[in-house]
């Protein structure tokens, strides 16, 4: 897998693609420029004429799948099932390979966040808990009311603003080791922390345990997990994610758990495909695929094990709920109803469908430190639908659409909760007592 | 393994001359002309299969008068015009021709005016089919040509490749709807043709000519269409059959009791198992083919028509006759159905689709002599279509890097096609004659009529440059 380039990939992967169009009124770069080259099929064209020997990996080339938010709706539209992802991957791969990107500050920055604080967790949490200080000691605005900022290079000026409010505690402060539900257990799973998730929302994860204990499952927890290589794979680091996946599966031995629960729509969509990746490791090949096949999205576990409906309600008074659709989630790994399933089952909540829900926020990984016009554009989108619902409360499932999310409707001066599925379900569950 | 030359992939080595580039630039800024070779590439194709040429540049107008000055401008030069709308066709009329100009209309895709008072709408030509539906809707009206790339493909397309539909059998084509047209003629000139009214018989029928004309004789630049009252009910319903041949007499003994369904669609065993492969929507995938029925109308004739075709459908051999439960169900299905070209892209990795249409009552003839041809030939095909409208898409799966399969393809193609003419049917039922159907144009309409088009061409475009290559050389 990590060998693969366009020039090597299964031809028939690239021949797939018949350019029907039907991914074009999917892609929100193509709705954004009408232009074929923003567009999946032009994409994989430009990727085919590579295969061919018809162009160089380029400059050009190397913007435009930066441009792409890998969002993989055109995936869920293309009829002919073409695997947008991996030929997405694969070029991103070819790129970082052709050294075009190349430069001392994007080498730094690339250096310090995938090969070394997104391979060492603890170094990522004291990373963490250094920004914190930063954020919360007054630091952080005297330095903005300052100006200060302006004496940033100005990759990390555009960053600075975007650095996300870390949790007072990480997950392993809230969750134990091991932790057993009341009565009977019914299953027992392990809980993947993530990495931003771990940071930031920190909160979700021991909701995501407190829904699982609810429902019968012994959660294990391991206090200090690796990345799961998502991030890496996204961006072209390969040989990293492989190496990732490998410490994952040591980690998280899948003949010992019922299921493998991902609360993450970003991280869960590479998760479930760590046997494909190690397919050349004779080692790993059987473990890998024996985790794919436990690997399973919060929601779509609770769904299966027949969760059960909570008593009582989270909020005060009935709430008019919203739920954005993570891409990864939506697209990646094809969970759209559970979500909606679990949302509806808690009592006091209104859903209300948002328009537009499966289309991308603009998180998309890195895309609002790369791209950041069009990231906002398509932040702005979001919002102004969000708004519209009237709802006070948007439920999602990942950390970036979170964040972006919660950006957005403060940039908007509207005052909407935005929560996980899972943490709505763990605090009706959490008022039942009371 | 790599597929073996393609004689029909030119790359340009030498630009658009330079002044026409200026011209252009003075036309519509440097930012809505394309010119690099990583912007050219995306624009060497549109939905046929195994055909690409990559044009010389590429250019996006935005109103009227920037078509007729980049046409001024080209024709100028002497350099070849292709327009496209979203690049959804299937017989390649709007694949680029060698270091062409293609106008690019997508961006022209504004929805100028419904008039709800005289059930018209009147709109840019890249205005998007689903958004002139949509915008029907608002007023309780409905556009009804829906053909399967609804969602993207231009109106402006549409009126240029006559694309049918679903709705086709009771509805008819995008030409049973199109009351007039803007046109910039190949000089440039802007031109007007039809008129608002119901009736209008002055003069010759011109906008007719345009009509399917492939951008071979002008370029459409805004379109005055007519709606009809959305239908208060309709119901859907799903008929499977253990062979081809009952399937097809059960539309021709439904259309022979004079009923005229809005909808009779046809789908074989491996169509439906790849459309549900994709989109789960509940289709059969172990009967040799379904039937997809639909009326609408007033709520009393619905049931009743809808009644009458499940007994016919029943009476002639169906195993079982399920209806959508709701209108999302109805909704889903249909769509579903207009995936199936682009599903069958699941089993291989090239689709040659063909358009054949047939007199209704020679349909089960036809449906049989497909797949004994395939037969005899070794080769894959799935076939689907508008049965209704005698309209068959049998489509080859096949791979374009295996030449032997691909003569093998062809040879099928033109067995299939010399049928087709011989039991008095046509090459082309809605995709247009393009690239693909070319070969095979003069046999059908016979020297006389041929040549009857040619000098159409000729009067309307004497030095050649609109669309060359496209219909016939």
């Amino acid at each position: 897998m990590a060998n693969v380039t366009l020039k090597t990939i299964d031809y028939a992967i690239l021949q797939q693609c018949m350019h029907c169009g039907m991914c074009l009124p999917t892609c929100p770069t193509y709705d954004e420029t009408t232009h074929e080259r923003n567009s999946p099929r032009g994409r994989i064209a430009l990727m085919r004429a590579i295969a061919d020997g018809d162009l160089e990996v380029n400059r050009t080339f190397a913007d435009e799948m930066s441009y792409c938010l890998g969002c993989l709706a055109c995936e869920t539209a293309c009829p002919a099932g073409v695997q947008y992802g991996k030929l997405f991957e694969t070029a991103r791969a070819d790129i970082e390979r052709s050294g075009i990107n190349d430069n001392l500050s994007r080498d730094f920055w690339r250096t310090l966040t995938l090969k070394i604080l997104f391979q060492r967790p603890s170094l990522l949490r004291a990373a963490g808990a250094g920004l914190r200080v930063y954020q919360r000691t007054g630091l952080e605005s005297l330095v903005r009311r300052l100006g200060l900022t302006r004496l940033l290079p100005p990759s990390l000026r555009r960053v600075e603003p975007q650095s996300p409010p870390i949790a007072p505690k990480f997950s392993n402060a809230l969750i134990r080791p091991t932790e057993v539900p009341t009565g009977t257990p019914r299953f027992r799973v392990a809980l993947l922390t993530g990495c931003v998730q771990d940071l930031v929302f920190s909160d979700i994860n021991r909701d995501t345990a407190d829904a699982l204990l609810a429902n019968g499952c012994v959660v294990e927890t391991p206090p200090v997990q690796p990345c799961c290589g998502s991030l890496h794979a996204h961006n072209g680091e390969t040989k990293l994610a492989e190496a990732l996946a490998r410490r994952m599966i040591d980690l998280f031995p899948p003949a010992k758990y019922d299921a493998i629960i991902s609360n993450a729509g970003g991280c869960g969509s590479h998760l479930r495909h760590y046997g494909p990746l190690l397919a050349d490791d004779p080692a790993y090949r059987e473990r890998a695929q024996a985790w794919d096949r436990k690997l399973r999205d919060v929601h779509e576990w609770l769904v299966q094990i027949g969760a059960r409906a909570p008593t009582a309600s989270p909020f005060e008074s009935p709430v008019s709920l919203t739920y954005h659709e993570s891409c990864h989630l939506v697209h990646g790994q094809k969970i759209t109803k559970q979500p909606r399933q679990l949302l509806r089952m808690i009592p006091g909540v209104t859903l209300t469908e948002l328009p537009e829900a499966s289309w991308c926020c603009g998180s998309a990984g890195v895309y609002t430190i790369t791209q950041p016009e069009q990231a906002t554009k398509l932040q702005e989108r979001k919002t102004a639908n969000i708004i519209a619902t009237k709802a006070s409360c948007v439920a999602t499932a990942n950390p970036g659409c979170h964040l972006q999310v919660l950006r957005g409707l403060d940039a908007a001066g509207a005052k909407i909760e935005v929560a996980h599925p899972v943490s709505l379900l763990a605090r009706a569950y959490r008022r039942e007592t009371k | 393994m790599k597929p073996p030359a393609r004689p029909n992939v030119r790359s340009v080595d030498v630009a658009l001359n330079d002044s026409l580039l200026t011209a252009l630039t003075a036309v519509v800024g440097s930012d809505r002309l394309l010119t690099a070779a990583d912007d050219l590439i995306p624009y060497s194709f549109d939905g046929t299969a195994a055909i690409r040429v990559r044009p010389g540049a590429v250019v996006f107008p935005l109103t009227t008068d920037e078509v007729a000055a980049c046409v001024r401008a080209a024709a100028e030069a002497g350099v070849p015009i292709v327009t496209r709308g979203s690049g959804t066709g299937l017989s390649g009329g709007s694949v680029a021709a060698p270091e062409a100009l293609v106008l690019c209309l997508a961006r022209m895709n504004r929805i100028l005016e419904v008039d709800a008072e005289n059930l018209t709408m009147r709109a840019q030509a890249g205005a998007v089919t689903m958004k002139i539906d949509e915008a029907a809707a608002r007023h309780g009206l409905l556009y009804p040509p829906d053909p399967g790339s609804m969602r993207i493909s231009t109106i402006g397309g549409n009126v240029a490749e006559n694309s049918g539909g679903l709705r086709g059998l009771k509805y008819g084509v995008t030409r049973d709807y199109v009351m007039a047209l803007e046109v910039v003629l190949a000089d440039g000139r802007i031109t007007r043709f039809g008129s608002a009214c119901v009736k209008d018989v002055a003069g010759y029928s011109l906008k007719d000519l345009f009509v399917g004309s492939e951008g071979t004789l002008g370029i459409i630049t805004e379109v005055l269409i007519k709606l009809v009252p959305k239908p208060a009910a309709r119901r859907t319903m799903l008929a499977l059959f253990d062979t081809m041949e009952s399937a097809a007499s059960a539309v021709s003994a439904i259309i022979a009791a004079k009923i005229i369904p809005c909808t009779l669609e046809f789908l074989d065993r491996t169509t439906a198992s790849c459309v549900e492969d994709y989109a789960k929507v509940g289709l059969p995938t172990d009967c040799e083919a379904v039937l997809l029925m639909e009326t609408d109308g007033h709520p009393a004739a619905v049931a009743d028509e809808a009644e009458r075709m499940a007994a016919i459908a029943a009476a002639q051999g169906a195993r079982e006759v399920r209806t959508a439960k709701d209108d999302a169900e109805a909704t889903n299905l249909a769509s579903a159905r207009r995936n199936a070209f682009s599903a069958l892209a699941r089993r291989r990795p090239t689709t040659i689709l063909e358009d054949v249409t047939v007199p209704r009552n020679r349909l089960a003839e036809m449906v049989t002599f497909i797949a004994e041809t395939a037969a005899r030939h070794h080769l894959q095909v799935g076939t689907f279509g508008h049965m209704g409208d005698g309209n068959l898409h049998p489509t080859f799966l096949t791979d374009e890097r295996d030449e032997a399969e691909m003569a093998r393809v062809h040879h099928a193609l033109d067995e299939i096609v010399t049928k087709t003419l011989e039991v008095g049917g046509t090459i082309t039922g809605e995709h247009g004659v393009g690239l693909a159907k070319k070969p095979w144009l003069r046999q059908q309409m016979g020297d006389h009529s041929y040549e009857l088009m040619r000098e159409v061409k000729r009067a309307l475009d004497p030095k050649g440059l609109l669309n060359p290559g496209k219909i016939f050389d």
